[in-house]
């Protein structure tokens, strides 16, 4: 069983796109993992009926007990993140600010401050369409720790696979270089980073590059937007040469991206050149497997 | 004022808006730009503009020194793993750590003093009208928020309330985005007219709700005839204030970090109704 992830740095260069595109070419050998759950977009090109779903708890929110509050103020002194306020003469927690550290019940004289588990969010486990197994997940608005729940998604999607024998996960990441991103990248095979020929795609990628070589993980290119600006994508392949990237495939601006999202279909199902692109471009991924 | 660019989908432009519609204001007022997307900051690649000086940024973490019981209570009282006790010492994992000083400030035998860890490098430039303030989140780092933070800080205390500040945030709608946007008056959030634009923008309206933050929209590579977010919007009562064409001449525009409106009359004119509708906005009128 093999995990391949897919990153971009910057958001909207196509990654989820093409990930979708190989789970069309996989079909029934890949569970797909999505990753991006903080604005998770692949169930609508997947349309993925829900076979189970959970809540999943990370972390703990405070809650004042009035009854037993003495109005000592102890809570809010301790509090590095202004959460807690005196209001209207009384104490109160902003839970937009609070990190969750459980320091103002530690030092509450009167157990006046309950934590409790918090509910950030559910994931689910479904089929797919295209006949794969897909792990997905919702957050909560606002929700802290989107980096655990990644990395619950990617341990429930490497389950299902070794239960059902499938070969591959294929992992949709979220753009950036934080938390979830480095959640995501933990275990890959491979890393696919799809980036596009503009000043900040090539700034991104140079930077999401640096995080996935701290994990010491081999990773491939894909250009996307190819020859909306030949120059930047020249320089690309230059980087791509002096790193030891694998230069996977140039995929030119292509307006049927957004027309297949409209249609609710994946790139590869709508444009066959492209198809036989990324098939092509999976076989080189293979290959580069142990 | 301060007016957050945001989206839940990366990649819609919002770095687009906030450059162009910064440099444009700057020509007329006094404007500050925070670039506050710290993962993967770009605002500086569409910017002609002079650095004036940098600031190296800092969390606090606790150290620990032997002079320690190993009684444990460290570990005990971090919520999030950043401090473990070990066999013969405490292992500090700072990554992890929120800086809470739980740890450090109940120890009994004061062995875990804070101090701080470099997170990332704060930029500060400066031309005619326009300030720009660029955060960058060292590599490896895991958490934007504690950068996003003192950046906001700089801006509180340099600034006068009175300037317009633009915040452009990171996408998304979990702690980093929430972070940006908890102190902004207005949201403005860019989106495309598909189905994951559609999709994203939803939740960044559900975000600002639960913030009690008033929104409005602007469409970028918007298409005659394509009206998925314009009907969304009418049904939910969200002002709609500017939209960008798709246009393949923009996108190649953008690609070499150029900004828009000088050469696109259009976009200007797009770029005034969102300084139309801020103003309105600022002044408590109402938008019609």
């Amino acid at each position: 069983m093999h995990e391949i992830v897919f990153i971009s740095g910057k958001g909207g260069t196509g990654k989820t796109s093409i990930t979708a595109s190989f789970a069309y070419l996989l079909a029934d050998k890949c569970v797909v993992a999505d990753c991006d759950v903080d604005a998770a977009n692949m169930h609508l090109l997947l349309d993925p009926v829900k076979l189970s779903e959970e809540d999943f708890y990370s972390g703990v929110v405070p809650g004042i007990d009035y009854n037993r509050c003495n109005n000592c103020g102890a809570c809010a002194d301790v509090c590095r993140f202004n959460a807690i306020n005196e209001q209207d003469g009384k104490y109160a927690i902003n839970i937009i600010d609070c990190e969750g550290c459980g320091y103002c019940a530690r030092v509450c004289p009167s157990g006046a401050i309950i934590m409790e588990e918090n509910n950030v969010g559910k994931y689910f486990v479904s089929n797919t369409r295209l006949k794969n197994t897909m792990v997905h997940a919702h957050l909560k608005i606002g929700a802290e720790n989107s980096g655990k729940l990644v990395a619950k998604v990617k341990k429930e999607a490497v389950h299902a696979a070794k239960n059902n024998g499938k070969e591959f996960v294929l992992v949709d990441g979220s753009p950036g270089i934080g938390c979830p991103v480095i959640s995501s990248l933990s275990g890959a095979d491979f890393v696919v980073i799809v980036t596009e020929p503009t000043v900040s795609g090539f700034h991104d990628l140079k930077r999401v590059y640096e995080l996935v070589k701290k994990f010491g993980l081999k990773a491939g290119c894909i250009i996307n937007k190819s020859d909306l600006n030949l120059n930047i994508t020249n320089e690309i392949s230059c980087y791509l040469d002096e790193e030891k990237i694998v230069h996977l495939s140039d995929i030119k601006y292509d307006q049927s991206f957004s027309k297949a999202i409209i249609e609710g279909k994946t790139i590869a199902e709508y444009n066959p050149g492209i198809a036989e692109q990324l098939s092509e471009n999976w076989t080189e991924i293979i290959s580069h497997l142990n | 004022m301060k007016v957050a660019i945001a989206s839940g989908k990366g990649g819609t432009g919002k770095t687009t808006i906030s450059t162009n519609l910064s440099a444009y204001l700057a020509e007329k007022r006094s404007v500050v730009l925070a670039d506050l997307d710290v993962e993967e900051p770009n605002a500086k690649l569409f910017l002609d503009i002079e650095l004036a000086k940098s600031e190296i940024k800092y969390k606090m973490i606790p150290e620990w020194n032997e002079n320690c019981s190993l009684c444990g209570l460290c570990q005990e009282v971090c919520n999030f793993n950043a401090v473990i006790k070990l066999n013969t010492q405490i292992m500090v994992l700072p990554e992890l750590c929120h800086s809470c000083y739980a740890c450090s400030e109940l120890c009994p035998e004061n062995s875990l003093k804070m101090i701080p860890q470099k997170i990332g490098i704060m930029n500060i430039y400066k031309s005619d009208g326009l300030d720009f303030i660029e955060s960058k989140m060292d590599i490896g780092q895991e958490q934007a928020v504690p950068l996003i933070t003192k950046t906001k800080d700089y801006i509180k205390n340099n600034f006068d309330n009175k300037v317009l500040a633009i915040f452009d945030s990171p996408p998304g709608t979990s702690c980093p985005v929430i972070e940006v946007i908890k102190d902004c008056d207005l949201i403005l959030l860019v989106t495309e007219p598909t189905p994951f634009g559609l999709h994203d923008l939803k939740l960044a309206i559900e975000t600002a709700k639960q913030l009690h933050k008033p929104c409005a929209v602007i469409i970028n590579r918007a298409e005659q005839g394509n009206l998925l977010i314009n009907k969304f919007c009418a049904a939910e009562n969200i002002d709609i204030i500017a939209e960008i064409p798709n246009d393949r001449q923009i996108a190649t525009l953008y690609s070499g970090g150029q900004l828009l409106y000088n050469e696109l009359p259009e976009v200007k004119k797009q770029l005034q109704n969102i300084e139309d509708y801020i103003d309105l906005f600022n002044y408590g009128g109402s938008y019609a």
